[in-house]
């Protein structure tokens, strides 16, 4: 690891104004990517700022019709949390599948959601729910905050705060993990709003986490599994790695879909 | 450097450390309890399982400044020295939950916060479930698995 210096500030504010100063500071929040990602000098931040002393950044609360959670949330929490569980029960259930439970005690929803793995969970969860992450500077919907591989619409000093996730009729996600990792290999998020329907693909796609149309299109018709027998998608822009093909990882997005959505008619 | 302080097993400790250190190294080197392991260093294995605040979490893949002010507890927190051994440690020796060792520490920190999270009360599948992040290369499971349960049951009383 290159050696670093760290600062602890106690608001968002003061995290942001430091992140202005120094360009190549990194924030930390849980650090369960970003501190293994130091180890193999994949990353060497002259300056980390931990979020950890910041007040209000943690939290789990219903706004109106709107689950909101706080960025530095940890996974645990939101796994095991009465309010999301009674709310948004799929979310709680992809909380609880993160990981192992000690990564769960560390790794929170606003630093996966900023690293934006292509294998991580929650973007699917926000995709597919159709969240909105909120910035100390705006708020940006989950369509427009995803931007491919470990890229966000997240500008030089932006900081999460909080995720808004709106409360839906039904949701569901099941994820094929990868045994080693736990990762997912394919993740799909399932869920239906009134007439808004959402299919979120994590793990599969050659550029991160991204929405199966054609899916949505024929459960739009009617929300169960039977819609989208006989429906896959292309192999063409799947990832390919030791893991998986892009034909693997194409039939498993039609495989988990039907499953999902099965589960949240059930 | 920078200048840590935390509480390790009920006693005040206090370090002067670079950032890069991470908790297992100040836990090992500092303070020289050797219990904890390094065991793969990528957060994976779980040898390295203590608890920060009452949980569970993997001394590997945090620094010790993270801790400043924590409550921690290792492996050798669990027992007074020439006392009776931790209920879950003795569910270990009475069950042969180990062969070699070595990931032993980490897997009684983390069959400790199973129960503290689940109960006293637990089954197979979930033992099974919840040990997904500590690694025996040994796999003796079976024996682990066996022991975590009894050791719930025993905690109880």
């Amino acid at each position: 690891m290159y050696a670093f210096k760290f600062l602890r500030p106690e608001t968002v504010r003061q995290a942001a104004n430091l992140l202005v100063k120094h360009e190549e500071a990194k924030l930390l929040a849980g650090g369960h990517t970003l501190i293994p990602t130091m180890k193999l000098r994949l990353a060497g931040p002259p300056l980390l700022v931990d979020l950890s002393k910041i007040e209000g950044l943690s939290g789990i609360e219903m706004k109106g019709r709107s689950l909101v959670i706080g960025a530095m949330t940890r996974h645990n929490e939101v796994a095991t949390s009465p309010v999301v569980k009674e709310n948004i029960p799929a979310l709680a259930a992809l909380a609880g599948q993160i990981g192992d439970p000690a990564v769960r005690h560390m790794g929170t929803i606003g630093g996966s959601i900023a690293n934006n793995d292509p294998n991580a969970d929650y973007p699917a969860a926000c995709l597919g729910l159709g969240a909105t992450i909120v910035t100390n500077k705006r708020r940006i919907k989950a369509d427009d905050f995803f931007k491919g591989l470990f890229e966000t619409a997240l500008e030089p000093a932006e900081i999460i705060t909080k995720v808004m996730f709106p409360k839906v009729n039904k949701a569901a996600y099941v994820k094929f993990p990868n045994p080693a990792s736990r990762y997912a290999l394919v993740g799909v998020f399932v869920s239906k709003r009134g007439s808004e329907i959402r299919v979120a693909v994590t793990g599969a796609g050659g550029n991160g986490v991204f929405r199966v149309t054609s899916f949505e299109e024929a459960l739009k018709k009617r929300f169960g599994a039977k819609s989208l027998e006989g429906l896959s998608i292309p192999a063409d822009g799947m990832g390919s790695d030791i893991h998986g093909s892009a034909e693997y990882r194409a039939h498993l997005v039609g495989v988990l879909a039907r499953r999902a959505v099965a589960a949240a008619t059930a | 450097m920078s200048a840590v302080a935390m509480t390790v097993n009920g006693k005040p400790v206090t370090g002067d450390v670079d950032p890069r250190t991470l908790l297992v190294q100040f836990v090992r080197e500092n303070l020289r309890l050797t219990g904890t392991h390094v065991g793969c260093d990528t957060s994976q294995c779980g040898a390295c399982v203590v608890h920060v605040n009452g949980k569970a979490v993997k001394s590997c893949t945090v620094f010790a400044w993270q801790c400043e002010g924590a409550d921690v507890v290792t492996i050798e927190g669990l027992a007074e020295a020439n006392g009776p051994l931790h209920p879950m440690q003795e569910a270990f020796r009475e069950h042969h939950g180990l062969q070699c060792g070595y990931c032993t520490p980490g897997m009684i920190m983390a069959a400790i916060d199973i129960v503290n999270r689940k109960g006293n009360e637990l089954d197979e599948h979930t033992i099974r479930h919840e040990l997904e992040g500590n690694i025996c290369r040994c796999t003796g499971y079976h024996n682990i698995v066996k022991a975590i349960a009894a050791g719930a049951r025993a905690m109880a009383k």
